[in-house]
């Protein structure tokens, strides 16, 4: 068990690694920093300064060690653009893609298991073959399609709910929330919507195949045989093995949610980071591409190594076996 | 059987036509009559495409056959100034909405397929080698594709834009982007191919014909391209198919998150990015119907490709 952990998390370290290699090669060697960094006027006795200062005379490996120190700070210089620190605006801007990536990845897991299960019971009901219908559109639907067509509907001709930003948002200490008033809450429906359908579909879709792959399996035949209500071998046997996939998928998600946030934060103008990375590249504003990129791999590794920590302590095979698994 | 010969380009003894209707493949294809209708609908999107010159009204990208009069006429309803009727309408400039849906699918149909072609070939030549040469060159290829397939592909794909935009200078960004887009997306996908073929190739290399071939003294990259390649095709088929949908979805996603082509040569995406600024005032039409071209197209092809994926699977077989 300490053997795996310890490998996972030198492997997660290194995959980090390579990142802020990557990350570090963008903020060093696309464009020159100095000259985003001063005005047009600075002499060249005045850059020179600047460079011997930031360091950028520096050997390659020297300056790499140093962006990894600062990276661990949460350091990642004034963005070119905004004039601030790199760290003050991606602050700023998280709750915004966390409180959406929240709400729409649970509606998504409780919905998606809800209706997978439903559609694996119930395999021949119309209701089920149209929810299958409406899932392979709902995979073919591009999330920006979704989101225009729930504007259009929604805001434009019903005028139900506002298409666009998050409405009034009170500040608890660092950290603002639309969770607590009327229109931050209206405002907050749509784009969850948008975010979570094609995660929804997806774990429906595994849901049903994984329930139809274990409803076919001996021991719940053996359940039925000894007499068990439908209710007690469906939800208490079958369910059970079926969530454990569930788990590794679902938790893979939350990481491309907060990737999908970037489409779905255009979208409906959602001051997230996700607005924040597409901005800066339309700017070629690399410190802060360079910090979202450090940002979304940490979420990443972290999401991937509790996944298979969770996978350890949910599947006793696992634990039975040696851990040889290399994933 | 029959479906590795149909891919096989061994000396044909019918001609390909009357063996490929004779297949299995050609045999579940006519009994799957959702999947009849997603290949004729593909097939005549394509053609459209391809033939746009020939039977759009308009060429809606040269600026002289626009009349701004025409503009935000609705669809099937006469122009007020010109009388003029549109079958889907028209955007601000007096462009005709159908015109530019069959001149924006060209650029997302030729991304797409171009950008499935590189990472096919990325995919599967280092597939192949990774498979067959095995050591530290198939445990470093691995790795990057593990450590990738943990990224979404659009945030790689975007990663490789922003990178674009860095270096190339701005006046020759227009020219180049939609190069760099099927590269973007190309390289973001390459991973699936590249795994499916190294697992093909692991085992395939171990069989006799592989081993007859090395004993004559053929030499490994002819092994590679003329013995083991065909054999491990039909599951790449089935990738290359769902993936063609993946990349039409991601550049109209680029596009419309505005990293992707140029608003000179737009595509699909483009067009909805475009149009959604009009839909809070009612014209609805000039996003609508590019976005129903998209689904139509996206959907066709994944439907597909889900049959194709369940054709070629032997254990779905009956």
């Amino acid at each position: 068990m300490i053997a795996f952990i310890l490998r996972r998390l030198l492997q997660s370290t290194l995959v980090m690694l390579a990142v802020a290699l990557v990350s570090f090669g963008l903020f060093r060697y696309i464009g020159d920093p100095i000259h985003n960094m001063v005005g047009q006027e600075a002499t060249l006795a005045e850059r020179e300064a600047l460079r011997e200062r930031l360091g950028l005379n520096d050997a390659v490996p020297v300056q790499f060690a140093r962006f990894v120190g600062n990276a661990l700070r949460g350091e990642f210089g004034i963005s070119y653009r905004m004039q601030r620190p790199v760290a003050d605006v991606i602050a700023e801007r998280l709750p915004a893609t966390l409180e959406l990536a929240l709400i729409s990845g649970t509606a998504a897991l409780v919905l998606g298991i809800a209706l997978g299960v439903y559609t694996a019971l119930r395999r021949e009901g119309w209701l089920s073959h149209l929810i299958m219908s409406a899932s392979l559109i709902g995979v073919s639907l591009p999330t920006f399609l979704i989101g225009i067509l729930l504007i259009y509907v929604f805001a434009v001709e019903l005028k139900m709910l506002p298409a666009f930003g998050r409405g009034e948002v009170v500040q608890l200490g660092g950290w603002s929330t639309g969770l607590l008033t009327a229109s931050g809450v209206k405002s907050l429906i749509l784009p969850s919507i948008t975010l979570g359908l094609y995660q929804l579909t997806l774990i429906m879709r595994l849901v049903r195949a994984e329930m139809l792959e274990v409803l076919r399996t001996d021991y719940i035949k053996f359940a039925r045989a000894r007499g068990l209500s439908d209710r007690a071998v469906h939800f208490r046997h079958a369910l059970k093995n079926t969530l454990l996939p569930v788990i590794t998928i679902a938790g893979l998600q939350i990481g491309s949610i907060i990737a999908f946030a970037i489409i779905t934060e255009t979208v409906f103008q959602w001051p997230g980071v996700g607005l924040l990375f597409i901005t800066a590249i339309q700017f070629v504003d690399i410190p802060v591409m360079a910090a979202y990129l450090v940002l979304i791999a940490l979420i990443f590794v972290v999401i991937n190594l509790i996944v298979d920590l969770l996978y350890f302590a949910v599947d006793p095979r696992l634990r039975a076996q040696r851990p040889g698994r290399g994933h | 059987m029959t479906t590795r010969t149909e891919l096989h380009a061994e000396p044909p003894r019918a001609s390909l036509l009357a063996r490929l209707l004779d297949s299995d493949l050609f045999y579940s294809f006519t009994r799957s009559p959702v999947t009849v209708v997603a290949a004729i609908v593909t097939l005549v999107y394509i053609t459209a495409a391809l033939c746009a010159p020939l039977i759009s009204p308009q060429n809606p990208f040269d600026p002289a056959t626009l009349n701004l009069l025409e503009g935000f006429t609705p669809p099937m309803q006469p122009n007020e100034f010109t009388s003029k009727v549109f079958w889907l309408g028209t955007d601000a400039q007096g462009r005709d909405i159908f015109s530019a849906i069959l001149y924006g699918s060209r650029v997302s149909l030729l991304v797409g397929f171009a950008a499935v072609g590189f990472a096919a070939v990325l995919g599967i030549g280092l597939g192949l080698l990774s498979g067959y040469v095995g050591g530290w060159v198939d445990a470093f290829i691995m790795r990057v594709a593990d450590v990738q397939l943990s990224f979404p592909a659009i945030l790689i794909a975007l990663l490789i834009f922003g990178v674009f935009k860095g270096i190339v200078p701005p006046a020759m960004q227009d020219r180049v982007a939609i190069y760099v887009l099927i590269v973007a997306i190309g390289l973001s996908d390459w991973v699936q191919y590249a795994r499916t073929v190294r697992s093909s190739t692991m085992a395939e290399k171990n069989k006799e014909y592989v081993q007859a071939a090395r004993v004559i003294g053929v030499p490994a990259p002819l092994i590679l391209v003329r013995h083991i390649l065909p054999n491990v095709m039909g599951p790449v088929l089935v990738i290359a198919t769902i993936g063609l949908a993946l990349a039409i979805i991601l550049e109209s996603t680029l596009s419309f998150l505005g990293v992707g082509v140029p608003p000179t040569q737009p595509s699909l995406g483009t067009l909805i990015r475009v149009g959604q600024d009009f839909l809070f005032s009612g014209e609805w039409w000039i996003v609508m119907f590019p976005g129903a071209a998209l689904l139509i197209l996206a959907l066709s092809v994944n439907l597909l490709g889900d049959w194709l994926r369940d054709a070629l699977n032997p254990r779905l077989r009956g």
